[in-house]
C-alpha cells in the first residue's frame, strides 16, 4: 500500500513559481528560498503546536475529541499558498492545521481547545469546530462529509454574485465514500461552481483501510468521472502540493469549474487521542514517516544550501515561542460564564440580548 | 411525486388558493430582493411538483429559480452555504419524508452552525415542505414530522394554515437571521379563499386565535385547524363554544396564547396530525399542565394520528388521522 501511494503526482497542473515571500525570518539569498523557509516555518508550527497538543491533552487540560494533523501538514500550508483573503475554506474535524494555515492565531485556535470565552468559537466548539467568518474559514465539520454540500453553497453564491472566488474544501478518504462527496461532486460540475475539492487521503477512514473501504481505491478517477479536473499529488511534497493547488486554483478563477485534487497523505499518529492505533503495521507508519513533509523540506533545503543549523534552529525556537504564548494566553483566558449557555442559539435571542 | 396540479381558475370571484397566495409569496420575495432564489427538484421546468412555483422561472430566469438534481443533501447544504455566504436562499423539498435525506445537512449544520461558531455563523435560510396525509399517497409521501423539527433549538418551524399566512409567512421568514422551516399541508393547496386586505405580515411569534371561544380550548396547527374550526361549528350547534388557537409557529411555542386561553376556557383538546408517542401534542399538553394545572377542570384531551405508518387504503388512512368527529368527541368529553 505505501510503495503504491508515494511517488510523484501524475498530470500535475503547470508548475509556477511563487509571487511572493511571507514573513522569512532569517536572512534568506532567493525569494524561493524564503518562500520555502516561510513554508516550513508554517508547518513547523502547525507540527509543534499539534505535539503540545498531546502533552495537554495528557494533562487532562484540553479534552474532547482531539484529531491530529502531524504527517499531513505539506497539505494544509501548500493548499494555502494558492488562496487568498477573498476565498473561503471549509474543514473537517482534523482542521488544527487548516485553521493555523488560515491564519487563524495560535492563541485563538489553543483557547478554543481550553474551552475559553477568547477561542475562535468562544467555547462552543473545541477541537473539531474552529470557525473564523472574518477569515471565511467555515469549520470545523464533524460529520464526515457534512462539509461538502457548504462548499457547493458557497460558490454557488459568488458565482451568482460574479465573484472570482474560490472555496476550498477538505475532507478525507472516508467522507468520499460518503453520499455527500457524490452528490456534491454531481452539484458542482453540474453548475461548473467553483470549488476546489481537497481530499486528503491518509488511507484509513478511522480504523478501516482504504481497500477495505473502497470498491475502487483510485479515488481521482473516481472524482474525473464526474466532470471534473482531478489529480492525485503526493501530499507529503509541500512543493508538489502548492503546484497542483496554484494549478487548480487558477483554472478555477478562470471559470473551468470544480477541480479535485486527491492528496496522497499519511497521519503519524491514531485517528484521534482515544485510539489506540491496533489497525496499522507498524512498519507501514514507519515507512511512511520517512516521508515526513516537515524534515523532507528541510533536508531539501538543507541540501541545497538555503537552510543551516542556525536557521532551522530560530525557526524552532520561533514557533515554541509562539506556542507558549498561545497556551500561556489561553490558560489565563476568562471561561465562558454559564449563564450564557443559551447565547448563539438563535440570531434573534442575540438581538434581543443586545 | 407525480401529481400536478394546475392552479384553479377563479372566474367568479377573487379567491385564490393556498397554492396561489404561497407564489405570491414567493413571486414578491424574489421581485424584491436580489438574494432570494428558489431551489429545489422540480422547482423550474416543471413548475413546482404542487404547482406552487409555476411560471417563476420564465419570469425570474433559471439563476434564481433552481432545478435540482436529487440530492436532498446537497441541495440543503448548498442552501446553508448560499445563506453562509449572505444569500437569502428558499429551498424546496418535496414532502417531508424526503427531508429525512437532509437532516444532517438540517441538524448537524443549519442549527448548530450559529451557535458552534460562537455565534459568528448565522445560516438565514427558508426550507419549504409539503407534509401531511389524506391524499392516500401512503406512508412515504404522508407523514407529519414537523414535531420532529420542532424539537430542534436554533431552527424556526413553521405551519401556515390560511390563505393569508401562506400569502405572507414567507416575506416574514426571510427576515429571520436563522434557518426557518415551512411545513405546507398537502390537503392545503387548493382551499381557497378571500385574502384579507388588512392583513399585510405574519406575526412569527405569536399563534393566532382563529375563532373565540369560551367552553373548551382546542389547539391545532397546519391542516388540522380546519378540522378544529369544523368540530367548533358542529360544538356550537351543541351549545358548546370552543375557542381554536393555531399555533401557526411549532417552534418557538407561543405557550402564552394557548395556556391564556386555556386559563380561560379551564379545557383543552390538543389536535396533533403527528404520532402521539413524543409528539409536539405531548409538549403542548405539558406546558399547559405546567403553567395552569389548577385552572383545569379536566384533564388535557389529545387527538393524534394512529401510531400507524400511514395507509393508502382510503378508509384506513381517514381512520389513521384526526378528523373532526374525533375531535368533537374528545371536546364533549372535556365539558361533560
Amino acid at each position: 500500500m505505501a510503495t503504491a501511494h508515494g511517488g510523484t503526482p501524475a498530470g500535475t497542473p503547470k508548475t509556477k513559481r511563487p509571487r511572493r515571500a511571507r514573513g522569512p525570518t532569517t536572512p534568506s539569498r532567493t525569494p524561493a528560498a524564503s518562500h520555502d523557509l516561510d513554508l516550513l516555518r508554517q508547518m513547523l508550527l502547525i507540527r509543534r503546536f499539534e505535539e503540545r497538543c498531546v502533552e495537554l491533552y495528557s494533562a487532562a487540560a484540553i479534552r474532547g475529541f482531539v484529531h491530529l494533523y502531524i504527517g499531513e501538514e505539506a497539505v494544509a500550508v501548500g493548499v494555502h499558498q494558492a488562496l487568498d483573503e477573498r476565498d473561503a475554506v471549509v474543514s473537517t474535524y482534523r482542521e488544527h492545521g487548516h485553521a493555523l494555515a488560515r491564519g487563524i492565531p495560535p492563541e485563538a485556535v489553543m483557547a478554543e481547545m481550553y474551552g475559553k470565552s477568547t477561542g475562535c468559537s468562544h467555547g462552543r466548539g473545541g477541537s473539531m469546530h474552529l470557525f473564523d467568518a472574518d477569515r471565511r474559514f467555515y469549520g470545523g465539520n464533524a460529520i464526515v462529509g457534512g462539509g461538502l454540500p457548504l462548499a457547493a453553497g458557497l460558490a454557488l453564491a459568488d458565482r451568482l454574485r460574479g465573484e472570482s472566488r474560490v472555496t476550498c474544501c477538505f475532507f478525507g478518504d472516508g467522507a468520499f465514500a460518503e453520499g455527500e462527496f457524490h452528490e456534491t461532486a454531481n452539484l458542482a460540475a453540474l453548475w461548473g461552481l467553483p470549488v476546489l475539492f481537497v481530499c486528503e487521503n491518509n488511507l484509513y477512514a478511522m480504523g478501516t483501510a482504504l481497500a477495505r473501504e473502497h470498491a475502487q481505491t483510485d479515488l481521482a478517477m473516481r472524482a474525473a468521472s464526474y466532470g471534473m479536473a482531478a489529480w492525485a499529488v503526493d501530499g507529503m511534497d509541500v512543493h508538489a502540493v502548492e503546484r497542483a493547488a496554484r494549478g487548480a486554483v487558477e483554472s478555477i478563477r478562470a471559470g473551468s469549474g470544480p477541480h479535485f485534487l486527491e492528496m496522497r497523505t499519511y497521519r503519524f499518529r491514531a485517528h484521534s487521542m482515544y485510539d489506540p492505533d491496533r489497525y496499522r503495521p507498524k512498519d507501514e507508519v514507519e515507512e511512511w514517516k520517512r516521508h515526513d513533509p516537515v524534515t523532507g523540506l528541510a533536508d531539501g533545503m538543507r541540501t541545497a544550501g538555503l537552510l543551516d543549523a542556525a536557521a532551522l534552529e530560530d525557526l524552532e525556537h520561533q514557533a515554541a515561542e509562539e506556542i507558549d504564548d498561545a497556551v500561556r494566553a489561553a490558560e489565563q483566558a476568562p471561561e465562558e460564564p454559564a449563564e450564557d449557555l443559551l447565547l448563539h442559539v438563535t440570531g434573534r435571542h442575540e438581538e434581543a440580548q443586545a | 411525486m407525480s401529481t400536478r396540479t394546475r392552479p384553479r381558475a377563479h372566474p367568479d370571484d377573487d379567491s385564490v388558493t393556498y397554492r396561489e397566495a404561497l407564489r405570491e409569496g414567493l413571486r414578491e420575495a424574489l421581485a424584491s430582493d436580489d438574494r432570494v432564489f428558489l431551489m429545489g427538484e422540480d422547482v423550474g421546468r416543471y413548475g413546482g411538483c404542487f404547482g406552487v412555483s409555476l411560471g417563476l422561472l420564465e419570469e425570474f430566469g433559471p439563476d434564481r429559480v433552481r432545478d435540482t438534481p436529487l440530492s436532498e443533501s446537497a441541495f440543503v447544504g448548498a442552501g446553508i452555504g448560499a445563506a453562509l455566504a449572505g444569500l437569502r436562499p428558499v429551498v424546496e423539498i418535496m414532502t417531508v419524508n424526503f427531508s429525512l435525506l437532509a437532516l444532517d445537512q438540517i441538524l448537524n449544520n443549519a442549527a448548530t452552525l450559529r451557535h458552534m461558531s460562537g455565534g459568528q455563523l448565522g445560516v438565514p435560510l427558508v426550507i419549504r415542505m409539503t407534509t401531511g396525509a389524506g391524499r392516500q399517497l401512503a406512508a412515504q409521501h404522508s407523514h407529519s414530522l414537523e414535531g420532529w423539527y420542532a424539537h430542534i433549538p436554533g431552527l424556526r418551524v413553521l405551519a401556515p394554515a390560511t390563505i393569508d399566512d401562506a400569502r405572507h409567512v414567507l416575506s416574514a421568514a426571510l427576515v429571520d437571521p436563522d434557518p426557518v422551516l415551512l411545513f405546507e399541508h398537502g390537503s392545503l393547496y387548493n382551499a381557497a379563499g378571500i385574502l384579507d386586505p388588512s392583513v399585510r405580515s405574519v406575526d412569527l411569534d405569536r399563534a393566532a386565535v382563529r375563532r373565540e371561544g369560551t367552553d373548551v380550548t382546542v389547539v391545532a396547527y397546519g391542516g388540522c385547524v380546519s378540522k378544529a374550526l369544523e368540530a367548533a361549528e358542529e360544538l356550537a350547534g351543541e351549545g358548546i363554544s370552543a375557542e381554536v388557537v393555531d399555533l401557526r409557529t411549532l417552534r418557538p411555542l407561543d405557550d402564552a396564547t394557548f395556556v391564556g386561553s386555556v386559563r380561560r376556557t379551564h379545557r383543552a383538546v390538543v389536535v396533533d396530525e403527528g404520532w402521539r408517542s413524543g409528539s409536539l401534542s405531548a409538549e403542548i399538553e405539558s406546558r399547559i399542565c405546567e403553567q395552569a394545572f389548577f385552572e383545569l377542570d379536566a384533564p388535557v384531551e389529545r387527538v393524534c394520528s394512529a401510531e400507524v405508518p400511514v395507509p393508502y387504503a382510503r378508509r384506513l388512512e381517514e381512520a389513521a388521522l384526526p378528523q373532526p368527529a374525533g375531535i368533537v368527541a374528545a371536546a364533549r368529553r372535556v365539558v361533560s
